[in-house]
């Protein structure tokens, strides 16, 4: 029971970071490297849980946890994507934006709880009939309904990216920009749109913790989830399948620690903390010796396109 | 990686909030200048624990005394922390409040320059002609805060959500655990280590970690409230730390141990203001209203009031000794014998557990 309890425990602290991942791997996947991620996920935190004190309505608390992302990514794409400024500064000083934004609106809001009936919309659900398998149906189909959204929203990005026309196009446009605009794909609506979308998962991502994971309100309250998310992107290779079990798999090793103290494996809590880049590293470092073009990154990320240098 | 970006973005904010973080007051009227009082934080405000019971201290002073104050939020414990002590003298501080272990040396470095300001650090032990150390015995509520635990559980086993296995930590482990078993001697405290003082969602995974391992109470020494969420979530109990956490977990909190700096803040600005301030080792006391327990929620149980409110009395009376003997180590070994205790400079040591306690030091 011991382990079933671990494994779901795992699926909780894991969902975050599958948001904020899959978030980054959109936008990634049109060309810009958003390292804004951090600063995202809290302003989403954030707004959330102000909407949702304000109005306690679970759905405006989303929405708007969503629209704050976005509009953090906005800033990001006006200044990458229209501007050309440099990908990595411009993200940097998102996060930091993001940072300091949180704490300032958050400043009123320590020490507030939410109501139990807003707290009861995000409560455990059993998926009938799944939710009865023994072992797995308490892993997999015994969450709340943030677990199941992060989910299905993997697997409709998964299919929106390789069984679509839209998103064979938005997968050109990050690999080469000037191909996709030779054949009339609109590149910047495309970024644009994509890094919105990227920003508005990254908030829920960062409203998971506020709104179900946490339910109060405290200044930094992602500790650096956003830069795990960046390096599980590469983890994953850029697929947000692989992000499913990557998330759930780091999200393993944040708690496991905790687990393995007092069953006498002596092994650090610091020591899994370093996995997940010691990990990504490695994969990193494979990915390059083999030249294997699935794993590999999307050929212009981090390049601003113009298109008169065609 | 993640913990030298997190600690280069605080960096950072620290300094964006600079402007945010200066409270200025209406200047005060020309010919009565007010004493200026600056005080340094390690987090933000907003944490809801330590800075936040410290702030409230602060907010206390101003309340009492006819003095301003300056803050300054998420002061790295580094070279950075000098700056900020000198740029608070340039506006005018002449005394100024340390409020966390690391600025030690740097409060000692900027004292020496600036013989005319006073400088007072909490939890060190350095002092000189201008500089003091101010920390208090929580040890005291943490043992009250083991009675109520060491009535209500139901199985005989509590959890206790730790951030590192400093001294400080594991003597709160200790008199909390030797105040659970003063009334319950069969009850077990299982430790887990968060190796943070502030990840509200890592501190409460560990919580959870501890109630799939059947703790029916949370106790804590963090600086969030996550933990106390986690026992509200699985219907079970809890002990807070820092600050009254009622309005985080109303169905679990029981009560907390509780710093009360107010007090001190303004016992010894006045005593500068009326010039009879000495340099001193301040260690504040259950006696002296610097420790204390939260009042007793209606989920703590009904006899817990009477037996807390017996030995507090003790306290209060400087009878009642938390670490006097006989007491046996996690092994059984005897540590301390009868009709003998452990000294303060022993226990600002202290590196073992107590008998009762699930958990190991160095992990």
């Amino acid at each position: 029971m011991i382990t079933v309890a671990f494994l779901k425990a795992a699926i909780i602290a894991g969902t975050p970071l599958l948001f904020a991942t899959l978030g980054e791997i959109i936008t990634e996947k049109a060309g810009n490297l958003n390292l804004g991620v951090e600063g995202m996920m809290l302003m989403g935190a954030v707004i959330g849980f102000q909407m949702g004190y304000s109005s306690n309505s679970p759905l405006l608390a989303l929405i708007f946890a969503a629209l704050a992302g976005g509009i953090g990514a906005f800033i990001y794409a006006f200044l990458t994507v229209s501007l050309r400024a440099n990908q990595v500064v411009s993200g940097l000083a998102l996060t930091i934006f993001g940072t300091g934004f949180a704490g300032f609106v958050g400043q009123k809001l320590v020490g507030l709880k939410m109501t139990d009936e807003f707290n009861d919309f995000f409560r455990e659900l059993k998926i009938p009939g799944l939710g009865d398998i023994p072992y797995f149906g308490e892993i997999l189909f015994n969450h709340d309904m943030f677990v199941y959204l992060g989910f299905i929203t993997a697997i409709i990005l998964g299919l929106y990216l390789y069984k679509t026309g839209r998103g064979l196009n938005l997968r050109a446009v990050g690999e080469n920009p000037a191909a996709a605009d030779a054949a009339s794909v609109r590149i910047t609506r495309y970024k644009y749109i994509h890094i919105l979308i990227g920003g508005a998962l990254c908030g829920l991502g960062g409203a998971y913790l506020s709104l179900v994971y946490v339910p109060v309100w405290q200044e930094n309250i992602t500790a650096g989830r956003g830069w795990i998310a960046v390096a599980l992107v590469i983890f994953s290779a850029w697929n947000p399948y692989r992000a499913i079990f990557g998330a759930y798999l780091f999200g393993g090793l944040d708690i496991i620690g905790f687990r393995l103290q007092g069953t006498g494996i002596a092994i650090s809590q610091y020591v899994f903390d370093m996995v997940p880049y010691v990990v990504t590293i490695i994969i990193l470092v494979i990915v390059s010796l083999r030249k294997d073009k699935r794993n590999a990154p999307p050929k212009s990320l981090g390049e601003p396109y113009f298109r008169e240098e065609r | 990686m993640r913990k030298g970006l997190t600690l280069l973005l605080v960096a950072l904010l620290a300094v964006t909030l600079t402007v945010a973080g200066c409270s200025s007051n209406t200047p005060a009227p020309a010919g009565e200048e007010k004493l200026k009082v600056g005080f340094i934080y390690i987090g933000p405000v907003g944490d809801a624990g330590w800075t936040y019971a410290h702030d409230q201290g602060r907010q206390y002073l101003e309340k009492e005394l006819d003095v301003e104050t300056i803050i300054q939020e998420s002061v790295p414990e580094d070279q950075q922390s000098e700056k900020v002590m000198k740029d608070m003298i340039d506006q005018g501080a002449k005394v100024i409040f340390a409020t966390s272990y690391g600025y030690m040396d740097h409060v000692v470095n900027v004292a020496k320059e600036y013989p005319d300001i006073i400088f007072l650090h909490c939890s060190g032990d350095k002092i000189g002609d201008n500089y003091a150390n101010y920390f208090g015995s929580i040890e005291e509520p943490r043992y009250l805060s083991g009675i109520v635990a060491g009535l209500k559980t139901q199985n005989d086993t509590i959890g206790y959500v730790a951030a590192f296995d400093y001294p400080e930590v594991i003597r709160g482990i200790n008199a909390f655990t030797l105040g659970v078993r003063s009334v319950n001697p069969d009850a077990v405290v299982k430790v887990k280590w968060t190796n943070t003082w502030f990840d509200p969602a890592k501190e409460k995974a560990a919580a959870v970690a501890l109630l799939d391992e059947g703790v029916d109470i949370i106790a804590q020494h963090q600086d969030t409230a996550g933990p106390q969420v986690a026992a509200e979530e699985r219907g079970v109990w809890s002990v807070g730390y820092n600050t009254d956490m009622s309005k985080m977990a109303p169905k679990s909190y029981m009560t907390a141990p509780l710093w009360n700096w107010g007090m001190y803040y303004v016992k010894t600005v006045k005593e500068i203001q009326e010039g009879t301030w000495k340099p001193e080792a301040y260690w504040g006391t259950l006696k002296d209203g610097f420790v204390d327990l939260a009042p007793l929620t209606d989920i703590a149980p009904a006899e817990a009031q009477a037996a807390v409110d017996k030995v507090q009395d003790q306290m209060k009376a400087g009878t009642f000794d938390v670490f006097a003997g006989p007491i046996k180590d996690q092994n059984g070994k005897e540590m301390v014998p009868a009709g003998s205790t452990v000294s303060i400079g022993d226990q600002l040591g202290m590196k073992w557990f107590v008998e009762g306690v699930e958990g190991k030091i160095g992990q």
